[in-house]
């Protein structure tokens, strides 16, 4: 990852050539404030990138525009150096975001809310269950689920089907730590197949040599 | 396609995992037809007058009740985001969502048109028509009300603020519907009105989603 600007400068700096992501010049607005103003940074395949800052830095903000539910006030976003606001459908294919909000349906059962993204992204649900450890809760409503077992089951739908982008916000809030460290063997593979993480998040992840951006 | 018909599946599983929505609109379907008798007298010929456009008044405004909640719910909980990055288009949403407003909450009110259209006196010639005609009323509405409900997610008091929007746009779909059905009571033809109404329902198929995907935002 090479950085444009920031303190973190050089660290860990990539070639242009094997940057995978690349932001340019990045801006946002948000009720005539800007949150995001001329950042710029490159991610190389299999790297993980941490984004840290105070609460409203604009840590959730970025990882909105990069899933392309904000639009930047300028700047691009640019994924092997295509704008990915040229193709909307082709960058949601490759990317997994993972919100806040946990998108569980109280009305449906676990299985079957993982269901319907594994037939939106392919892949079986029950391997995604077990590597979360939902087994035992598949036939549960998602009404009666706790927030850490919700979180897990957001989770999930990471462990369904590759994609090349994962944008995690606050991807452990509420999890125990034994639920933390199953997150270990699902980050490691993804980055092992070329896959990029940015997270934001204010708790360490079990991750290896993560690169932090500070907003 | 795939993905539509994902989506279309779960929309339908979760409306029957509450069918107290459905319910309450084919209720309060029923009970405004019932009111008219009480305004308007018991007098045969005057219920069999005014049933045709009391049929559609009341379907329609039934057919309105879950729209302000059909993005809402999503919106809430986070869904609406998964949905807007899963590579399905957001016209696609919208068309999905449209569709399955009208299985629903058209269909049943379909189904209780003829308790509806006996509390009104209309002659059981005229069921059928009456049937179809609000098959269409009710496919145009649930387009239009996608379009509407996509514009007014986030909408301060957005539930008061969506009937004012679709409702003078189905104005067509209660001329035509209301004059199919009295067609058919006076021994003509009701064909000439039911493919105006089909007319509107095309223009609406391809142009109603397009509207309500661009208003679906990520914001």
């Amino acid at each position: 990852m090479a950085a444009g600007n920031g303190p973190w400068m050089g660290a860990g700096l990539t070639e242009v050539g094997g940057a995978v992501l690349e932001v340019r010049d990045l801006a946002c607005l948000r009720v005539e404030r800007a949150v995001i103003a001329g950042l710029s940074f490159r991610v190389a395949a299999g790297s993980a990138v941490l984004l840290t800052g105070a609460n409203g830095a604009g840590k959730s903000t970025l990882l909105r525009l990069l899933a392309g539910l904000l639009r930047p006030a300028e700047g691009a976003i640019l994924w092997r150096g295509e704008d990915v606001a040229a193709d909307p459908g082709a960058h949601a294919a490759r990317l997994r975001y993972l919100a806040h909000q946990d998108a569980v349906k109280p009305a449906l059962t676990v299985a079957e809310n993982l269901d319907f993204f594994a037939r939106l992204w392919g892949g079986d649900v029950a391997p995604a269950l077990a590597a979360l450890g939902l087994e035992a809760l598949a036939e549960l409503p998602g009404r009666v689920l706790s927030s850490g077992q919700k979180r897990r089951l957001a989770l999930a739908r990471l462990a369904l089907a590759p994609a090349p982008l994962w944008l995690l916000d606050e991807p452990t809030t509420g999890l125990d730590a034994a639920s933390v460290e199953r997150l270990r063997p699902l980050l490691a593979a993804h980055r092992a197949a070329g896959g990029i993480v940015l997270a934001a998040t204010h708790i360490p992840l079990p991750i290896e040599d993560a690169e932090e951006l500070r907003l | 396609m795939t993905a539509f018909l994902a989506l279309l599946g779960r929309e339908v599983r979760l409306a029957l995992r509450h069918p107290a929505d459905t319910l309450a609109a084919v209720l309060f379907f029923v009970i405004v037809a019932a009111l008219f008798p009480f305004g308007v007298g018991p007098a045969p010929e005057t219920l069999a007058r005014i049933a045709p456009g009391a049929l559609l008044a009341a379907a329609l405004l039934a057919a309105l009740l879950p729209l302000d909640r059909m993005f809402g719910a999503d919106a809430e909980d986070g869904t609406l985001d998964q949905l807007l990055v899963s590579g399905l288009p957001r016209a696609g949403i919208a068309g999905a969502k449209a569709l399955a407003h009208w299985i629903t909450t058209g269909w049943p009110l379909m189904a209780a048109t003829p308790v509806a259209a006996a509390m009104l006196n209309l002659p059981v010639e005229a069921w059928g028509t009456a049937i179809a005609a609000l098959a269409l009323a009710t496919a145009l509405l649930s387009l239009l009300g996608t379009a509407g409900a996509a514009l007014t997610l986030g909408a301060r008091r957005g539930g008061v603020l969506l009937p004012l929007l679709v409702l003078p746009l189905a104005i067509p779909a209660v001329i035509f519907g209301a004059a199919a059905i009295e067609a058919a009571g006076a021994g003509l033809s009701p064909a000439p009105f039911l493919l105006l109404l089909g007319a509107g329902v095309s223009l609406a198929v391809p142009l109603a989603p397009l509207a309500a995907g661009a208003a679906l935002t990520g914001d």
